[in-house]
């Protein structure tokens, strides 16, 4: 069909056929070059692309709405209100010490499980892996100093946080309940920290823990040396020194015990108690935080529930006004 | 024997002793930061005591507020950008702390060869220190027990109600001693008396003092019924020992919560708060106060008049 249309218009087969074929060629071209084109333009602007549009769901001009829900629409970021109060973006009233807790967990996550990839919790490699570790593996020693000092550093910050909140008066009404989940998330840092000294298997992490679970042949009723213990026939074979151990002494089992506490049990437990602490630190109406000061003379007769003593809520006034 | 320097400095630059040495700086900084913040907030409140007009109109913040700026900020920027330069500080004291120290590996683990001295993380010293003063029962599990019943007691025992989200000291003081006296003084200064001071036999020694391995002590530690005139009161057999001791232990209930009764009797301001308590209230804070008061008058008692058990009997010493 087209070579007799070629034709029509009085010119040979040959010339027709490759005139058509630039022809096409060019239209081809000009298309690609368009679309490309096109596609190009969108490096310019890649909040338009479908792509970006599907990952962020918002437009992130800088208008008041989109600060806010940038913030509200990032899972990550949602622990956050959109707003906050005024003074507590300031360094002195939280010290940051939560936030720099939380990070270090983060980091210690991290790099505890690059180490995990060398070390095997058994009485024969251990010790070898964590030399391995320190002379063979390439940034292996970096690896271990930063798990390490990340560590001491958590601790550190975590009791610098307590203090603040402390001085702060920031576990009174209404948020006393999240102080207590702070003070378990302390306690499974500081746990954390010490089932982790014993993994390298040497003689520091080794008398430390057996200095630490020897305490606990002590307990009262439970441990076979502690009061009313050998009463209740404990002997060092079936008191809670045994069972925190797996054997009588500070062996095998207790290296396998301490690596799953360290490594699964005790940091599931902690992420599981500071996603409730984040969570409240919003339910219990944000940080407490710079707050107007009281005065004695503004001091209600009313007090709160009893500590203990439920009554039903909303019935005191200091309850309905937010 | 003295002036040892030299050890002084190992014990100081050990790599696991970092964080004390670190945190000897870093308490007393963050307590003076606290305090400054609670002075600058008790001037403002004597100043809108003095002038009830002024309370109210006024802010009620030291930090600068004129009408019309917003009371709260956008968490983007304002807040993640803190919190983004933390997070770069942080990562780079550690990796410059990571690069230049390395994280100790000694031995491997040899239970026939005992360390000397065998210290517990430095976290744990505090409790390893009580161990000195208080058989391993109470030290190992019935203070720590204490530590963490206590700390989350606290909230609901704590019947003041100002200083809700901000630094004072005027309106918190005996809220806010108690725990320095508990964090600092029987916390903090117990892992450093663990780290610089004992040294082999968890014994004594004082800065640059060498450690002596072959040191023996020839203390003679005796038990309060053996003391002074009580030994000549109290009769040689140990249900004689175990009344005697409940009964000084019984004084000593009597005596300290007395005492926290008149500290918390002694202002005006105090013994509102303390109407405010339920009997409840009342008696788990005495009971907490009254044991972490023991502690140091347990430590008072051994390291001055060398006395090892106040109550001694047939299942357990204190
Ligand atoms: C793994 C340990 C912990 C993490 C990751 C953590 C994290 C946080 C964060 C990020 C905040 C927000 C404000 C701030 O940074 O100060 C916060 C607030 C709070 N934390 Fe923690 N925390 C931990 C342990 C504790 C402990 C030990 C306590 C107390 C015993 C505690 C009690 C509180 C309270 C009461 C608030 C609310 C403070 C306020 O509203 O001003 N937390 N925590």
């Amino acid at each position: 069909m087209a070579e007799e249309n070629g034709r029509k218009e009085g010119q040979s087969a040959g010339v027709g056929l490759l005139e058509s074929v630039r022809e096409k060629t060019k239209q081809a071209t000009q298309t690609i070059l368009e679309k490309a084109k096109e596609d190009l333009q969108t490096l310019k602007e890649p909040e338009k692309t479908q792509l970006w549009r599907s990952i962020f769901r918002v437009k992130h001009d800088d208008t008041p709405r989109n600060r806010a829900l940038s913030v509200l629409t990032n899972v990550f970021f949602h622990l956050h209100p959109a707003k906050v109060n005024r003074d507590a973006v300031r360094y002195s009233f939280t010290w940051g010490m939560g936030g720099i807790t939380f990070y270090l967990f983060i980091v210690l996550t991290f790099t505890g499980i690059l180490l995990m990839f060398y070390y095997h919790p058994t009485k024969v490699q251990a010790f070898r892996d964590i030399l391995y570790l320190e002379h063979d593996v390439p940034f292996g020693k970096l690896l271990r100093n930063m798990h390490r000092w990340a560590a001491h550093l958590m601790i550190i910050a975590v009791w610098l946080h307590m203090f603040r909140v402390f001085m702060t008066g920031s576990y009174k009404r209404p948020r006393e309940f999240n102080w207590c989940v702070g003070v378990v998330l302390m306690v499974l840092t500081m746990l954390l920290s010490f089932t982790g000294y014993l993994l390298p298997d040497d003689q520091l992490g080794f008398w430390a823990v057996t200095v630490g679970t020897n305490m606990a042949r002590a307990t009262p009723l439970l441990g076979h040396e502690g009061p009313f213990g050998p009463q209740l026939g404990m002997t060092p074979y079936n008191d809670v020194r045994f069972a925190l151990l797996g054997g009588s002494i500070v062996d095998a089992n207790a290296l396998l015990r301490a690596y799953i506490w360290h490594c699964i049990a005790i940091p599931v437990l902690a992420a599981i108690f500071m996603g409730v602490h984040f969570w409240r630190v919003r339910k219990d109406g944000g940080i407490s935080g710079p707050a107007p000061v009281m005065l004695e003379s503004e001091i209600k007769e009313e007090k709160g529930p009893r500590p203990v003593i439920m009554r039903p809520a909303g019935t005191k006034e200091w309850e309905k006004t937010k | 024997m003295w002036g040892d320097w030299y050890q002084l400095w190992e014990i100081v630059s050990a790599p696991d002793n970092v964080p004390i040495v670190a945190l000897l700086f870093l308490v007393p900084f963050y307590t003076w930061y606290a305090f400054r913040q609670a002075f600058e907030t008790d001037r403002l409140i004597e100043q809108l005591e003095k002038d009830p007009q002024l309370a109210k109109t006024h802010h009620r913040k030291v930090h600068p507020w004129q009408p019309g700026w917003p009371r709260e900020v956008h968490t983007w920027p304002y807040l993640m950008r803190v919190e983004f330069l933390a997070a770069i500080i942080v990562t780079v004291i550690l990796t410059v702390w990571s690069i230049t120290l390395n994280a100790p590996l000694e031995e491997p683990a040899n239970p026939n060869l005992t360390m000397n001295p065998a210290k517990a993380p430095w976290y744990f010293l505090g409790l390893q220190e009580m161990l000195v003063y208080f058989d391993p029962w109470i030290a190992g599990v019935v203070m720590p027990t204490l530590i963490i019943i206590g700390l989350m007691v606290i909230p609901y025992i704590d019947e003041n109600p100002l200083g809700n989200g901000y630094y004072t000291y005027k309106q918190r003081r005996f809220a806010i001693w108690t725990f320095l006296v508990g964090f600092i003084g029987l916390w903090v200064i117990m892992i450093v008396i663990g780290t610089f001071i004992r040294g082999p036999g968890w014994m004594w020694f004082w800065p640059t003092q060498t450690w002596d391995h072959n040191r023996l002590v020839f203390e003679v530690n005796r038990n309060l019924h053996e003391w002074w005139i009580f030994k000549y009161i109290v009769p040689q057999n140990i249900w004689a020992w175990t009344v005697f001791g409940a009964i000084v232990v019984g004084l000593y209930f009597a005596g300290a919560a007395y005492l926290i009764h008149r500290i918390c009797m002694a202002t005006e301001f105090s013994r509102k708060i303390y109407r405010r308590m339920s009997l409840l209230q009342i008696v788990t804070m005495q009971i907490l106060l009254i044991l972490m008061l023991a502690l140091p008058i347990k430590m008072l008692l051994r390291l001055v008049f060398r006395i090892k058990y106040v109550w001694v009997t047939p299942w357990f010493n204190v």
